[in-house]
């Protein structure tokens, strides 16, 4: 390497290091803002599609990948701003209920199935994010099921769309009919799984009870080869899970309570009067709650909050 | 016969000599840094969106390719002057065309063909390791030789954008030619939206007008398989073969009159 060259590569490697740092000091004294990712230039998916032309499944691919960075940032600030998520869910949506924090997710999942309408994943996983009650997700069980409707004009013959609006009808909006009705859709059509009509029967007979959903789940678990789907069932078992425990503790508490009223009311305390063996936790390892009134619930880090609405006992 | 084939590999070996090839490198680097990347962007698709990638890449930089490339062939021996000393040479002035044509056909196919091979050994790294039973749940198998079918109407395509440029370069500047190539490459994707004008305009000329335009332009949207193929449904042998029968009509088409065109212009 001749001198000249050494002299020009040190050059190069100065300046650029000089335009680092004049960078670097620039963000420390005029912070950056947030990044406003609240604009949507182009509204309408045919215009998207007329625009990107020979590239359209390539600009559905982006959008998609947009909708999903969106709805995980959404998300994370909601989460930082309030602290941990409530213990009780809200109830089921309606426009004013939620706020506008999540305003593009339907747009986005909207332009990315109008450029690609076989975008299988975009409608399942869309619809679960548009469903999750807010802050979680946008809290609107409506438009995940516009979705999933969309995907159906598309592909009639798809009996996961038809399982899954089944699954926002119950789990979301807690219309255990009409779930029901859409599990018997999707069992109807050549090739579903055998599970789909007894969960079918026994939505309709049991509604949304503790039993039939865990039925449905762990069929999901077992059944599903989507990844975020089979960890999205996990979940939801935790939960069943932890309804259970959560009974079972406030059994013994109550219990406890009712032999020995100077029972002081901490796990601690409980241990040493052999009620419980051990400080008891959730599936996910945070050990569970108890208030002063001896009231079992979840901890507010736990990340199984919050829990599902149950129907009242029949 | 063999004045043409000479011209064609001078025109391969010109653009290995211009680094041409270098975009494949470019486009590995592409594919390996989304396969990467891709599963921390997105959730589920992954495979669908390298499919994807690798697709609309291997047209994208085979479109600039055949652009920026065909319409200097004949331009730029012009503007060189070396044009002089060719024409001086026992050689017809249709076999330089049709040989530049070849030539350049051949360098997108060699791209092509590498841009293939890259985008299976990616599809195959990502395949590894995935249980059957996952596999089996997509649209489509990751080694998927219907991917084929895809990139090879790629390079039909690409090969009528090649003949576009060399057409427009033959009586026109290299920018006018690029822009009139790319122009006709947008509105060659655009054909149905030409064929349906008549439902949306009120006057029943323009729509005559945009029905005529529909059958004359080149229609580029029948090469364009790449999300059936991505989705795993099949695409009929019929259409490949018809698209295919357009394509080298069309493809004749235009190099008859870059022929006609270039034998009659005075080079004084």
């Amino acid at each position: 390497m001749n001198a000249r060259l050494s002299a020009a590569i040190g050059l190069v490697a100065v300046l650029l290091a000089t335009a680092v740092q004049l960078q670097a000091v620039r963000e420390r004294w005029y912070p950056p803002g947030d990044e406003d990712e609240t604009a949507l230039y182009l509204q309408s998916g045919l215009t998207v599609r007329r625009m990107s032309g020979a590239y359209t499944p390539l600009a559905a691919d982006l959008y998609w990948i947009r909708a999903i960075q969106y709805y995980g940032g959404t998300k994370r600030r909601l989460n930082s701003a309030s602290g941990p998520m409530p213990s009780v869910p809200p109830p089921p949506a309606s426009l004013a209920a939620v706020g506008d924090d999540y305003s593009l997710l339907y747009p986005l999942l909207d332009i990315t199935t109008t450029l690609d309408p076989r975008f299988n994943i975009a409608y399942r996983f869309g619809a679960i994010f548009l469903a999750e009650p807010y802050p979680g997700g946008s809290g609107r069980p409506d438009l995940a099921v516009a979705l999933l409707e969309k995907g159906l004009r598309e592909r009639p013959d798809k009996w996961e769309y038809l399982e899954d609006i089944g699954f926002v009808h119950y789990w979301y909006t807690h219309d255990y009919l009409a779930a029901s009705e859409w599990f018997q859709k999707a069992a109807d059509v050549p090739g579903a799984p055998w599970w789909l009509r007894s969960l079918a029967a026994t939505t309709r007979a049991k509604g949304g009870d503790r039993e039939s959903s865990r039925l449905m789940w762990e069929a999901i678990r077992q059944t599903t080869e989507v990844e975020y789907l089979r960890n999205d069932a996990e979940r939801r078992l935790a939960q069943l899970r932890a309804l259970d425990d959560i009974d079972a503790l406030q059994r013994a508490v109550d219990a406890a309570k009712a032999r020995s009223a100077d029972l002081p009311l901490d796990w601690a305390a409980l241990v040493r009067a052999r009620v419980l063996r051990t400080v008891p936790a959730d599936p996910s390892g945070v050990p569970y709650e108890l208030s002063s009134e001896g009231r079992v619930t979840l901890a507010r880090s736990s990340p199984l909050l919050p829990l599902p609405v149950e129907p009242p006992a029949r | 016969m063999k004045a043409t084939a000479a011209i064609a590999v001078n025109v391969f070996r010109e653009s290995v000599r211009d680094k041409v090839l270098y975009n494949l490198v470019l486009f590995a680097i592409l594919l390996i840094g989304a396969s990467l990347l891709i599963g921390q962007l997105t959730a589920g698709q992954d495979v669908k969106i390298i499919k994807d990638l690798g697709l609309s890449a291997t047209s994208l930089f085979g479109l600039f390719i055949a652009v920026f490339i065909g319409i200097g062939l004949v331009s730029k021996e012009v503007e060189r002057r070396s044009i002089y000393s060719l024409l001086a040479k026992p050689i017809r002035r249709s076999q330089l065309v049709v040989g530049k044509y070849i030539g350049l056909a051949l360098t997108l196919a060699v791209n092509i063909a590498v841009m293939a091979v890259a985008l299976y050994a990616v599809l195959a790294y990502m395949r590894w390791g995935v249980p059957e039973a996952v596999v089996r749940a997509w649209d489509a198998p990751p080694l998927d030789p219907a991917l084929l079918v895809a990139i090879g109407l790629i390079l039909v395509e690409l090969m009528l954008v090649t003949a576009i440029a060399i057409f427009f370069s033959t009586f026109s500047t290299p920018i006018l030619s690029a822009a009139l190539t790319f122009a006709l490459f947008v509105v060659g994707h655009f054909s149905a939206d030409l064929r349906n004008f008549e439902a949306a305009v009120e006057s029943p000329m323009a729509g005559r007008i945009a029905r005529a335009l529909y059958w004359v332009l080149p229609n580029l949207a029948q090469f364009d398989v790449k999300a059936d193929v991505v989705h795993g449904r099949p695409v009929p042998l019929g259409y490949v073969a018809l698209a295919l029968a357009y394509a080298a009509t069309y493809i004749a088409l235009l190099l008859s009159i870059s022929v006609t065109v270039f034998s009659r212009r005075d080079f004084k």
